[in-house]
């Protein structure tokens, strides 16, 4: 049929700057390319001005200190990708530190510690998930319960440090795999990177995955249409929670012991690697691997504060709060033109 | 004869809302191979059918067979499985997806697990290309005009192997050559043995493409007939239930009394008013009493002359004078102090509050202009409500009813209660009378014209010329975001104005 005028494509438009304007002003890509831009130019600023960042293992640094974090923005994605938001991961990355740490001082076997704290906060998860949709309770003020309830029961297990001694977790925390001359990884960071690439799975090839950002465009839309809304509603809750414990295992492999005032703020560093890695507060919108950046980006902060050395690491958060000012506007302007 | 199994048999189906009883024992079927047609005014019941049959509503009482087996719907999931799929009248797709992950969610062809991508666009573009649509199955489904974006639904409603297609409104926006297309379609799909239910406002619609219509009336049946069998005149007395002399009336010469532009002042005048990337400098008066049409093709920026003129954009150049004084709208809420006031063709999203009561509803602007610290008191807004209710003769009269649970124009009804609740002078509405029955129209049209008698300004926007000849003093004519005619409604017949409207130009000089 020929009669359909053909909806009006800036593409057409040869203009190479129009091009671009048009990458740049697509809410799927823009705020990514965005983020990437960015990252590259903070790590050449970095190369430029400080002695040794040019160091390979640097990068590799980057992926080493925030392999927890990769894994609780990945799972903060599935949660904000569906619109919600899910304020409980740091306070069960800490609940998950806690049991692994007591349990190991009891004796339990590390093999059975694991599986154990990832079901538990997967549990806990299923429930927030039930209550959000069930109930129709805010996400915002579900998560938050959760979170009370997750550092509350760190406490009833203790109120003091306790040190990991047991050999396998002492050995997974050592273990250095060298993958190129001078240039060594964590397990961890393998752990994590396995977790991204299988969220890359999730959401882009299965029917989970579209469902999730079906439920970001418009949730209404995605029942009408006949897609299980209200089981991927719950389950990413589910993936939130399982993303935690993993989390907080990898955190008690990086750290070496159990504490109730861990990670405390860190459900924030989550959702500002998320929004700064592209993905809209709305949902909908957004790529794992923009959360990806999105970390780097917080890493790269922390590494330039470090390596300066004038500065205090407070500083760090200045820069995470002015940076995520500016992207959370970079993506209303951006997208402000089109709809 | 022993007539075939139906495909779909609803019996004897009630659904009440609190407040309402949407459907009363009503019985319905439809025949493999038929196009069974639904009619009735809006709020006889139609949606409320529909959704009953596609499992977006439970059903209080009655039993649903489908192809002789007794089903029961606890979701849309559930009836899509059934073979039941639908278009619904407001487009229901995602407008974050691409066009081939709209049409094939849910259903994405898998290999070894993942979604195999290369079959699911391949898949896409067949069903497109089977609608011969030429659409880039990769571009995002925002990117699209409404009337694509309808296209593309039927594309992947066509995709369940359905034996029953259920299309809620699927022409209010194509137009006539896309209406043909989809007549193609529907009769494809009818000798493969589907059976398609279709609702249309268009009686020629109707009676060219359905086999058979069931009438609906404030939720009961009033019977199913063979469209062949039926006047039009019998069909439409059937669905709106008065004497079709009443219709006329109300029909006949609703222009209001011309009203002498040498006396009055323009309420509102315009002066090369724009916005860049919306519109162009645009000179435009609007008396006291006048009735000034807009006319034109969707996009042709007649909905952004509007929202400039009533605060919601603002403009960038252009200056504009109210009432004598020169006023610079930077927001609605100036606008409606000037008694300014705008009515959205987007009555779902930019205008009606669909969880909360029609009382509040019509309540809402007034209170805005009165400020949150004065509370209109609970009897006067009930008063209000009531009033409006009889005057619009708004359905159900219960001010306690949930707008969601009122029909389209009903709807309309509340939102014009609103408005007329804070004493416009200057009313602007946009598509009032959109998927609007024959008879809600009339009464509308109807009351636009009393206002303007009553010295209200109005502009009418109207995608639909008779309405805007029968009631416009005054038209003004849009084109590709420029004014391209203003021309007294004197003795203008549909012909003229299509020909300016599509070759403006030409005859700007006759105008």
């Amino acid at each position: 049929m020929t009669v359909l005028a053909p909806a009006p494509r800036p593409a057409e438009t040869p203009s190479r700057l129009g091009q671009v304007r048009n990458w740049l002003t697509n809410p799927k890509y823009g705020p990514v390319i965005v983020t990437a831009v960015l990252l590259v130019g903070m790590l050449v600023a970095g190369a430029f001005r400080y002695r040794g960042f040019t160091n390979p293992q640097v990068i590799a640094n980057l992926f080493i200190d925030n392999a927890y974090l990769l894994v609780l923005a990945v799972g903060m994605t599935f949660v904000i990708l569906t619109g919600g938001i899910d304020l409980s991961v740091g306070a069960v990355l800490a609940m998950s530190t806690m049991i692994t740490a007591s349990l190991l001082q009891s004796g339990w076997s590390p093999g059975v510690i694991i599986p154990l704290v990832l079901v538990l906060t997967s549990f806990l998860g299923l429930l927030v998930g039930l209550m959000i949709h069930y109930f129709q309770i805010q996400p915002f003020i579900a998560t938050l319960a959760a979170m009370f309830l997750a550092r509350g029961l760190c406490y009833v297990i203790s109120n003091t440090t306790i040190s990991i001694v047991d050999p396998v977790f002492v050995a997974l925390a050592q273990t250095r795999i060298p993958i190129l001359p001078r240039l060594s990884i964590t397990p961890s960071v393998i752990i994590a990177i396995f977790v991204v690439a299988a969220a890359v799975f999730v959401l882009h090839y299965t029917r989970l995955g579209r469902t999730v950002y079906a439920i970001g465009g418009s949730e209404q839309s995605g029942v009408l249409m006949g897609l299980p809304v209200a089981r991927t509603k719950v389950l990413v809750y589910v993936i939130s929670g399982f993303c935690s414990g993993l989390a907080g295992v990898l955190y008690s492999f990086y750290t070496l012991s159990g504490y109730a005032l861990t990670a405390i703020g860190t459900e924030l560093d989550a959702i500002a690697a998320v929004v700064i890695g592209g993905t809209l507060l709305t949902g909908g919108y957004g790529f794992v691997l923009g959360s990806v950046l999105g970390v780097l980006v917080l890493g790269t902060i922390q590494t330039l504060i470090t390596f300066d050395g004038n500065l205090t690491s407070w500083w760090t958060r200045i820069f995470i709060g002015a940076l995520l000012l500016v992207f959370i506007i970079l993506q209303k302007v951006l997208t402000a033109r089109r709809v | 004869m022993t007539e075939p199994q139906p495909a779909v048999s609803m019996e004897d189906i009630t659904i009440t809302f609190p407040g309402v009883k949407a459907l009363d024992a009503v019985s319905f079927r439809m025949f493999p191979g038929e196009v069974h047609s639904l009619m009735g005014e809006n709020g006889a019941g139609k949606s409320t059918l529909i959704k009953a049959l596609t499992g977006v509503y439970r059903i209080d009482s009655g039993v649903i067979t489908l192809g002789g087996e007794q089903v029961s719907f606890s979701g849309t999931a559930d009836a899509q499985e059934a073979g039941i799929s639908t278009v619904y009248q407001e487009v229901n797709l995602l407008t974050n997806l691409t066009v081939a992950e709209n049409i094939m969610l849910g259903r994405e062809p898998r290999r070894f697990g993942a979604i195999d991508w290369r079959a699911t666009r391949k898949r896409a573009v067949e069903l497109l290309e089977r609608l011969h649509l030429d659409i880039d199955p990769n571009s995002r489904l925002g990117s699209h005009s409404l009337a694509v974006q309808q296209l593309i639904a039927i594309a992947r409603a066509t995709d369940f192997n359905a034996r029953v297609l259920i299309l809620d409104e699927p022409t209010s926006s194509l137009d006539a050559d896309e209406v043909q297309e989809l007549f193609r379609i529907i009769r494809e799909l009818k000798a493969d043995g589907v059976a398609i239910l279709f609702v249309s406002h268009f009686l020629d619609q109707v009676y060219e493409i359905s086999d058979r219509l069931t009438v609906l009336r404030n939720g009961a049946l009033v019977g199913e007939y063979l469209t062949d069998e039926i006047l039009r005149i019998e069909l439409v007395q059937k669905m709106i239930g008065k004497e079709l002399t009443v219709l006329d009336a109300l029909e006949r010469k609703t222009k209001a009394q011309t009203v002498d532009e040498d006396e009055l002042v323009p309420y509102i005048r315009a002066l090369g008013l724009s916005r860049k990337g919306s519109i162009e400098p645009i000179d435009l008066e609007v008396y006291e009493g006048e009735v000034v049409g807009l006319a034109g093709l969707l996009g042709s920026g007649r909905t952004e002359l509007a929202r400039i003129l009533s605060g919601v954009d603002r403009a960038d150049a252009g200056t504009l004078t109210v009432a004598g004084s020169s006023a610079r709208f930077r927001t609605p809420r100036q606008a409606i102090h000037e008694r300014v006031v705008y009515s959205s063709e987007n009555r779902r999203s930019e205008g009606i509050l669909d969880e909360l009561t029609v009382r509040d509803n019509i309540a809402l602007a007034l209170q805005a202009d009165r400020g949150w610290f004065r509370p209109i008191p609970k009897k006067r807004q009930n008063e209000l409500a009531e009033s409006y209710i009889q005057a619009l003769n708004i359905r159900p009269a219960n001010p306690d009813a949930l707008l969601k649970h009122l029909s389209g124009g009903n709807q309309q009804k509340v939102l014009l209660a609103r408005w007329l609740a804070i004493a416009p002078r200057l009313l602007i509405l946009d598509e009032p009378t959109r998927g609007i029955d024959v008879g809600a129209k009339a009464e509308i049209q109807k009351l636009v014209s009393n206002l303007a008698e009553n010295g209200m300004s109005v502009v009418y926007i109207s995608a639909e010329l008779e309405e805007v000849l029968r009631l416009s003093h005054r038209i003004a004519v849009m084109r590709d975001r420029r004014m391209v005619a203003d021309i007294d409604n004197d003795d203008l017949i549909t012909d003229d104005l299509l020909a300016i409207i599509a070759d403006g130009a030409e005859t700007e000089v006759v105008a």
